[in-house]
């Protein structure tokens, strides 16, 4: 059904909150994800001329690269993009079918590949280029939020997390409720001032952005005192202390 | 946006039939086109012809062409759902309009005429939502889209059922109303494109990434080195930088010129209006294409901002 579950106050809403501050851009989420998700819920997940030029695939996970503001203050920021598990996604409304749909138990937006017709609606609907064509299968595919791993009693409890979060070496991405204003997602949103991607087209994204954090302002402190030059300094062993304090 | 050839043509030809079909059903029973059942066969055949042909092409956008019955499931969300109920629908009365008239039962094919033109009208408004409602191409979320789609529909039609009415020496009435329409369609057309081109974007890179607060935000390294299916279905190019020209070529030989032949028809009347008739028809049939095309070659859509394009201008 592509109409949405109600929207219940206190709902489990299960998301990724993403640090822009940490993330180094390492696509370590992004290969995990592809490398999880060929054998997952959604596998596999095509690729075109993987060892030759024209490589192309299906991705769920797409990490970019931006510099933000100029000279001193500007910044590079590495991106991770993926589905955002909207409160009121346009890709499950929009769908023809009812292959696409929001859980109401957890608010996951999946896609049942058995009901797919690969119109392709859905990928013109979502403002954020999360959804990708399956060119082999004829169906659409897009991030599952490691549905098969968070709830997968075969696979030790710490470890049922998205694929993505499991791997992140720079601990840049969190995985939880934010429908639980407690959970530590919520507090870690609160904290940081973690914010909603084009909230103006009003899909409200559940996944939030933590902003990098702003740089300290170097302490400038009194102003030095200018030293005389070594060449005016004519005691060899003044001159030999000056040049090793100076390092 | 990607135009892909089989919802360009699925788009026109639909369009056009289901104009045809509401033009026929409105004005035979006002005896302004020739109410013979040849007239009536040629003409609501071609109507149904040309929206069978569109909806057998709108099939092969799909991935799984075999499964498309299941459209038909969620009308209560979905605008091509209710596109694709509509479009089953109307082939009821559309067919019974045709059985009617081929057996000249004049009590059932004006009614079932009539219940075409509103098939038919309900069907294209359906077309038209479903590029309204996507907010992430301003380009088609904008009030005079689903108008167009009516309009262009019904001027294609219009123009069909005066070449048709033109072999039968009657084209008069079709023909006056293509004209109408036409002016208008071009009109319409030119405004749309005067609004689109004034509009500010729906979105920033900057509310894309959140990093607004930083400053300007621009992309350093894309985050694969070839093209992706994103890439290739929404970030379409070639339409933007011959925009112009492609503009010039949908008004004037699909608006503008079909129009004032149309109009000449009017004027000559007998064969030389039945060949400017046909004339006309083709045009705006060739014209429509081009606008078509240039519909989705012409649109922008959101995710382009993560790969520092295009959703700006």
């Amino acid at each position: 059904m592509t109409s949405l579950p109600e929207a219940k106050p206190g709902a489990k809403k299960l998301g990724l909150v993403i640090d822009l501050d940490t993330c180094v851009g390492c696509q370590a989420c992004a290969t995990n994800c592809k490398e999880w998700n060929t054998s997952g819920h959604m596998a596999p997940l095509p690729d075109r001329n993987p060892y030759s030029a024209g490589a192309e695939g299906v991705w769920f996970n797409r990490v970019h690269s931006y510099e933000a503001g100029e000279g001193e203050d500007g910044r590079t920021v590495h991106f991770p993009r993926s589905c955002l598990h909207c409160e009121t996604p346009a890709c499950v409304t929009v769908c023809p079918t009812g292959a696409s749909y929001k859980r109401a138990e957890d608010g996951i937006v999946l896609v049942n590949t058995d009901m797919c017709i690969g119109c392709q609606l859905c990928a013109w609907a979502c403002p954020y280029g999360a959804r990708e064509f399956d060119d082999d299968q004829g169906v659409m595919k897009k991030c599952t939020l490691c549905v098969d791993r968070i709830y997968n009693e075969t696979i030790p409890e710490d470890r049922r997390v998205p694929a993505c979060v499991s791997t992140c070496p720079a601990n840049a991405r969190h995985f939880g409720d934010l429908g639980d204003p407690e959970s530590a997602v919520s507090k870690l949103v609160a904290e940081r001032g973690g914010v909603e991607l084009m909230p103006e087209l009003g899909y409200k994204p559940v996944n939030r952005y933590l902003p990098p954090r702003r740089a300290p302002k170097p302490d400038a402190g009194p102003p030095k005192e200018a030293g005389p030059l070594p060449s005016q300094i004519t005691n060899p062993l003044l001159r030999w202390v000056d040049k090793v304090l100076s390092r | 946006m990607n135009p892909a050839p089989s919802i360009v043509f699925f788009t026109v030809a639909s369009g056009a039939g289901y104009g045809l079909l509401f033009w026929l059903g409105i004005l035979r029973p006002l005896g302004l086109v020739p109410g013979g059942a040849l007239f009536g066969a040629t003409s609501c055949g071609l109507a149904l012809v040309l929206v069978m042909l569109g909806l057998l092409s709108s099939t092969a956008h799909l991935g799984r062409p075999e499964r498309a019955w299941r459209a038909l499931s969620q009308w209560r969300s979905s605008w091509l759902s209710r596109e694709g109920v509509a479009a089953v629908a109307t082939f009821v009365p559309a067919g019974l309009f045709f059985i009617a008239m081929v057996g000249g039962n004049e009590g059932l094919a004006a009614p079932m005429g009539l219940l075409s033109a509103v098939g038919a009208t309900v069907t294209v408004y359906c077309t038209g939502m479903i590029y309204a409602s996507l907010k992430t191409i301003r380009q088609w979320h904008h009030p005079l889209v689903t108008p167009g789609y009516l309009l262009f529909g019904a001027f294609s039609g219009a123009a069909l059922l005066a070449m048709l009415a033109g072999f039968w020496g009657a084209a008069a009435a079709p023909a006056a109303i293509a004209a109408v329409l036409g002016a208008l369609a071009f009109a319409l057309k030119r405004a749309y494109w005067a609004s689109v081109d004034a509009a500010p974007p729906i979105a920033t890179a900057e509310s894309a990434t959140g990093l607004g607060f930083i400053g300007k935000v621009r992309p350093l390294d894309p985050p694969h080195t070839e093209t992706n299916y994103l890439l290739r279905e929404m970030a379409f190019r070639i339409g933007r930088v011959h925009a112009k020209r492609l503009r010039g070529i949908a008004s004037v030989a699909g608006f503008a010129a079909p129009t004032v032949l149309l109009l000449l028809t009017l004027l000559l009347g007998g064969v030389p209006a039945g060949m400017l008739a046909f004339a006309a028809a083709a045009l705006a049939l060739a014209g429509m294409l081009a606008e078509r095309w240039l519909m989705f070659a012409e649109a922008t859509h959101t995710v382009t901002l993560y790969y520092g394009g295009e959703a700006r201008g």
